[in-house]
Order: structure tokens, then sequence, then C-alpha cells
């Protein structure tokens, strides 16, 4: 990383004195991170920062990262005015992380020698990375699996964050889906994204406890035309069709809350289905090339569709082959996921790949983190995984294991907003 | 067991919670001061002859008329315990000598040795001026000076107990007496931990134990009562365990802690929690872990309780978190109580492990941050 600007221990020194206020700290030591004197910073891109504040929350049609750290977490505490104080920390430990700063206002190094650090310094001397960090609230906030409405917000639940059903073939590990709240944190450095995901834990000792978490190292999909389509563990590309950012229709009718979805508290934000969906590398591995793409229903190579030379070239699902039969099976992936078999329903996908090492069987566990954010996932998600669950071939060598919903809200505005300000208002 | 770091611990006060299983401990207070004031204890009632004192050194006779053993204590704000007399047997006086400084607290006599015991309100009036910062910090130390000579002078009997047990070829017996001479080792045992070698002789765990070095001590003993029940060959294990526990209680008794070692030595006792015992891993063949967790909580409590004076002077908001997050610990640990004891570890289901867990992380934090007021 040499010639990426200001080590955080840098940037806080000279942020340090004027340090009224955390969030325009924040704001200020971002600035000279990346202003600042070695201009080679602003041009490293891929180190650079991404905004905390704005309309939206970064972290969904931001270029999708390398780097992905999710967490979800259930609230032990059944005081809301902790859990509402939590937040309002959170919101300036993240505004002081993307910006490329400790955690803390001390930081890793600045503090009493006889004090724990409020950072805890694996980041140190490390750009901001494009760090992004989501919030989302899941179902159980609003009313928990007893029924309880522990903070006074039952009544604040969209109707669009309803508990997903179960799917054909589910076979969900409870304590690895669900969770009260959830953060993502995506950088293109791993060390900065699990970096963040420690320190939000860390503050949240008492109020929240980590319920599960997921490392992936490698994104499988592009959210933006600027990038590159990556691919999966399968080996194809993955996320051709995506919503990207530059789509702006789009995400308006498919990606972002609208007035008048539900309650305002909501409106500019957007709901998340994730998804560890274990694949079974080692059969399909074995599987041949061609039963691969009818699989799929696209090239492995160039990621056309079936009869199509281009990977954006739009599937032609009328196509039939020598045989007669279609180009593209029916029950292809590429098929069933399609918008036209979906009533025009589209995802912003935004998942990675994992490996979690070994299974003690001899098998990679490995696999792909969905991630997919959509206006509402009773028109989106839903059908369109209805569908695959049913009739996937690809189901073979899929094990969907955890499953969870949040609602993310819009962005914070500026300094004075924070996590969850609207809906605990 | 756990490596050696800072040290810890100190101080006076303790606030033993429940009887029994709990840390406290024996203490003979030299003493003086004025004509005693009389305790009339029996099994439900604690009657003390007079509740409105001047400053300085208090003597109360207590008499125990009923028909369980029981214990008198004066306590600070906080259950901080000024002073404590114990094992009052039926138709028995003992003499309880205790500094009090002008204040209010509540005496409390135990029959049974276990609960919140009868308590009453004790007003002591006086020239006695608030203490200063440095004479609130000096006091601590002394303070859990006297705590840990009550814990040594119980760890010291209980391991006498145990090792005849074992000696005698009873394996009911010293099963049963396991986990309590262990209990007053885990309340203090960062100091035990200041004296190198003696830690792992005799608290090591077996892979912890170096090449060339015998693996002794208590774990070595609940090995062989747990998978063989062969203690038949103990004998000298038993008696090393002795010497050595003798050689520490002598040591931890000259021992003065600093009020920063206090604070390392009260999270480094919840560290021992979140590693050891929440894991299982400290008592795997007996799973007495929750008798050590208890243990260490109450060891922690005493050290802060000690700090309590300094610290509600310097950053009273912490005092005030720490208050809830103990007894947030204490209420969830308090659900997996069985009789005078506590569950198995492998009673416990997982669920119930990670609600200990997020207290003690809840507590630990908070305590993280002692240090640093001590040391401002």
């Amino acid at each position: 990383m040499s010639g990426s600007g200001l080590s955080r221990r840098r940037a806080i020194t000279l942020a340090g004195a004027g340090a009224a206020g955390v969030a325009g700290v924040a704001t200020g030591a971002g600035v000279l991170l990346r202003g600042a004197p070695d201009q080679a910073a602003a041009s490293d891109h891929a180190a650079g920062a991404v905004p905390f504040h704005g309309e939206h929350q970064a972290g969904i049609v931001t270029p999708a990262q390398d780097r992905l750290h999710f967490v979800a977490f259930d609230v032990i505490t059944k005081d809301r005015a902790r859990l509402v104080d939590l937040l309002q920390e959170w919101t300036a430990a993240a505004a002081r992380m993307t910006a490329g700063q400790d955690a803390g206002v001390l930081g890793a190094v600045g503090g009493m020698p006889e004090a724990p650090p409020d950072d805890t310094g694996e980041a140190l001397g490390l750009p901001p990375s494009q760090l992004t960090l989501t919030i989302g609230f899941g179902p159980t906030l609003f009313r928990d699996a007893e029924g309880r409405d522990r903070f006074g917000i039952a009544d604040r639940r969209p109707a669009a964050l309803a508990d997903l059903p179960r799917f054909p073939g589910d076979a969900l590990q409870p304590q690895i889906s669900g969770g009260d709240l959830c953060v993502q944190a995506c950088a293109n450095d791993p060390q900065v994204a699990v970096h963040a995901i420690r320190n939000l834990a860390r503050l949240g000792m008492g109020v929240v406890s980590v319920r599960w978490s997921q490392l992936g190292f490698g994104r499988t999909s592009s959210t933006s035309r600027d990038q590159a389509t990556p691919r999966n563990l399968f080996g194809f590309k993955d996320g051709t069709a995506n919503l990207k950012a530059e789509d702006a229709d789009l995400l308006r009718d498919q990606l972002w809350v609208q007035p008048g979805d539900g309650p305002d508290w909501m409106t500019g934000g957007s709901y998340v289905v994730t998804r560890k969906i274990r694949m079974l590398v080692e059969t399909w591995d074995r599987t041949s090339l061609a039963e691969q793409e009818e699989i799929v229903g696209r090239a492995k190579g160039s990621g056309a569709p079936l009869g199509q030379r281009d990977e954006f070239d739009e599937p032609d699902f009328a196509a039939t082959g020598d045989d007669g039969q279609p180009r593209i099976p029916a029950h292809a992936h590429v098929t069933l996921a399609h918008p036209t078999r979906n009533g025009g329903a589209r995802l912003l996908r935004r998942g990675y790949n994992f490996v979690d090492g070994s299974d003690g069987l001899g098998r990679l566990d490995a696999g792909l983190f969905f991630i997919a954010y959509q206006r509402d996932p009773r028109r989106q998600f839903v059908p369109i995984q209805t569908q695959l669950a049913r009739h996937d071939v690809m189901n073979e060598y899929l094990r969907h294991v955890s499953s969870a919903l949040f609602a993310c809200p819009p962005g914070v505005r500026d300094g004075g907003d924070h996590w969850g300000r609207a809906l605990f208002a | 067991m756990r490596t050696t770091r800072y040290l810890m611990l100190a101080a006076a006060g303790l606030l033993a919670t429940a009887g029994v299983t709990a840390c406290s401990g024996q203490k003979d207070d030299p003493a003086t001061a004025g004509g005693p004031i009389v305790v009339k204890a029996n099994d439900t009632a604690c009657e003390v002859g007079d509740t409105d004192l001047a400053a300085g050194t208090a003597t109360f006779k207590v008499t125990n008329s009923g028909s369980k053993v029981t214990e008198f204590y004066v306590y600070a704000s906080g259950d901080r315990v000024m002073g404590e007399v114990e094992n009052i047997a039926p138709g028995l006086s003992r003499e309880l000598h205790v500094e009090l400084p002008a204040g209010t607290y509540e005496t409390a006599c135990k029959p049974g040795m276990s609960g919140k015991g009868i308590r009453g309100a004790l007003k002591v009036s006086g020239s006695a001026a608030p203490l200063t910062e440095d004479a609130a910090l000096a006091g601590a130390t002394d303070s859990y000076q006297r705590y840990v000579k009550s814990q040594t002078a119980a760890l010291l009997e209980k391991t006498e107990e145990f090792v005849t047990a074992v000696k005698a070829g009873d394996v009911a017996k010293a099963k049963a007496l396991y986990p309590v001479a262990r209990t007053y080792w885990e309340c203090i045992e960062p100091v035990a931990e200041i004296f190198g070698d003696l830690d792992p002789k005799i608290d090591g765990r077996e892979e912890v134990i170096e090449e060339g070095m015998e693996f002794t001590g208590f774990h070595r003993i609940e090995k062989d009562l747990w998978t063989t029940g062969d203690i038949s060959k103990d004998g000298p294990i038993a008696d090393r365990l002795l010497t050595d526990v003798k050689e520490i209680v002598a040591k931890a008794n000259a021992e003065k802690l600093s009020p920063l070692q206090l604070a390392n030595g009260a999270k480094e006792l919840l560290d021992e929690v979140a590693s050891g015992k929440i894991t299982g891993e400290e008592d795997r063949y007996s799973h007495t872990d929750l008798w050590d967790f208890s243990a260490n909580l109450e060891g922690s409590k005493a050290a802060i309780a000690a700090l309590r004076p300094a610290l509600e002077q310097r950053s009273p908001d912490l005092v005030k978190q720490l208050d809830t997050e103990f007894a947030n610990v204490e209420g969830l640990l308090g659900e997996h109580r069985d009789g005078d004891g506590w569950k198995l570890h492998t009673a416990l289901s997982k669920a119930e492990l990670k609600e200990l867990s997020d207290g003690i992380n809840a507590l630990a934090e908070p305590i993280s941050k002692v240090a640093a007021v001590v040391a401002r």
C-alpha cells in the first residue's frame, strides 16, 4: 500500500485537535486523508474512501468491493435507550472508519497506557479501502420470536419486512439465520472490513451479541457498468443481468423504497435478503462442460446466453437448437431467474464467494454468500426464489443453509443524523 | 489457571453474596474499642444492640441462639464488606472489630451462611472527614488485603479437608470438596499468579505442564477422581498440594497490591471466566466450572468493591454501570444454582452458555476502563 497516502495514525494526528463533534471530525479527517499532501492517494481509487453520508446508504449501489464481512446481531438489552445510544455510537464510529480513521477518537495508540485502546489497531496504516458499512433491521427487532414488542416499534414494521416463507429444499440452520440487526462491511482490503465489524461488535457489548457472521473473499456481482463481471465458485460469470448503479429508472422501480410504499422511515431505503448457499463443488466439478452450461443457461467462457455471442446479449428463450429443443432449457437457472418469468422482478445482487475451511469429509465448505437488495421482497426475492427452489436443476449442487432479511433504512444525512433515528423517533 | 500477567488484587471488602459457595472468608480481627455492641442472632432475627454509632473502631459481639451456623457482616454501599465474622455455631459467641468512618451501613446475619441475610441499618456519625482521593486509593490496598486474608484462610482449611479425604481414599467426599476448596482459590487467583511456579503446581491443567514437570495439583487429583476413581496413589500428590497451598497462602497474605493491580485483577478474573470457564476447559473432568465462574465473579467484584470509594469520586457513572452489569451476570448465573452449589457445565445448553458469555462481555468492557480511572 505504499504511496496510498496518510496512515491512519498521521491522519488522526492532523485531525486531532479540532475534534469538536464526532461527525465533524470524520469529515474533516477524511478530506485530509484523501486530499492532502500525497496526491497518489486520490488517484488510487481502490484505496480511497466512499462518502458515508448521503440520501441512500453506501454499500448498495457502491461498485462492489472485493471483500465482505457481514454480521448479524441479537439485541440483548431490553432498554430502548441503550439501543438507541448504541446506534448513535455506531454511526459515529462508522463515519470515522469509512473515512480511514480509528473507531474511537483516541485511537489505537493515542489513549492512556493504562486503558485498553478505543480502536483495536489492526487497520493502522491501512487506507480507507472503500470501506462501506450498511445497517439493516430484522423482523425480530420489531417483534421477537415470543411475540414481544421489546422496543415499542412493532407498529413501525413495514409490511414488506414479512418473514420469508420456507422454500422447498431449504436446509436452514437457525443459529446462522435471522438476526435483529445486521451490518454489512465491504472493502477492498479484508483486514479493513474485519476491523470495522470487530470494533462495532466491541462497542455493542452488553447491548447486542454477535449471532453469526460471514466472511466473503471475492465479489460475485458487479453493481456498476465500470466493473467486469466476476465469477462464482462454479466458474461462471455471475451478476451479468444485475441491477446496476447507472440504471436510474430501474433503481427507482426495483431497489429504493418509494414514498407511500410503507412507513416513512424506510423511504429511500432498501430490503436485503442474505442466503448462505453451500455449493457442492466436488460433484459440480465432475459435471461435463455441456451439462454445466445447460444448467446455468450461459456459456462458461464468455458468459453469453446459450445461442448468443456476447455476455450482455439478451437471452432468446424462443430459440431452438438442431434437435428442436429450446436452446436455453426451460429449467436453466437463467430462464427461471429472468425478469420476464417473474413479473419483471429484478434484484441488485452483491454476493460474495466464501470458503469456510473444509467440512471434515474431505470437501471444501464453500459456496456463495448471496446478498440481494430490493424494494419489496414479497414481489421480488420471494417469487424468484420460489421458481428456483422448485425447478432449478442447479439445486442438486446447492444447499441453502442460512437465510436472513433486513430493512436497510435510507442514508445518514449528516453529522446530526444517525442510524435508526427516524425509526426510533 | 492462566498465564501470568498483571497481578492484581486486593482489597477489602468482600461482598460475599451467597453463603456456602461464596468466596467469603474468615477473619479474626484484632481489636479494641468501647464496650461491645451486642448482636442477638438466631434463625430468623438479627438484633443489633446499638445502630447509631460514633466513628471509630466498633466491636460487635455476636451470639447465635439459633439452630444454624451463622455469619455476621457490616456492609457499606454496594455490599462492600467492612467487616465480617463467620462460622458462629449455635450457642457460640464471636466478636467482630471493625473500623467504621462516618456514613451509613448495613448489618447482616446469615443463618445457614447463605443468601442476602437478615439486614438492618447502621448509622455512624462523627468528625471523620470523607476520604481524600488518595486516601480512598490507599484504603483500597488495605481493604483488599483483608479480603485476601479471609480467602486464604478458607482456602487452607478447605484444602486440608480435601487432602485428608483424598488420603483416606474417600472418593465421594473428595469429589464433594473439590469444587468447594477451589472456590477460595479462584476468588484470588490473580494474586497467586504473582508467584510464578506455584500457580501451575497447584492449578496447572494437563496440557500446560511443561516437559520435565510433573502434573500435580487440583486438576491431577480431579482427573483421577473423575476418570478412574482410583486415588490410591495420590497421597503424595495431595501432600504436595497442601504444601504448595500453604506456601502460597503465606506469600499472598504478605502481598500488598496497588490500586492499579486491583483494577487489572478485576478484569483478569473475568477474562478467566470468558476464556476458561464458559468453555468448560477448566474442570474438564468434573465439569464443576460454574463454581469457579462464581468465584471469579466474586473475586472481581471484591476488587472493584475495594476501589469503590475512589471510583465513586472519579467516575460515578462507571460505578453505576458496573453495578448494573454485575447484577445482570449474577442474575444469569443464579439461574444455574443447584442447592448450595452449581449445575455442571455439561447441564447447560449452548444458548445458556452464550447468555452467560454475553453477560461477562457486557461487564468486562466497563471493567477494562477501571484501570485508567484509577491511574489518572
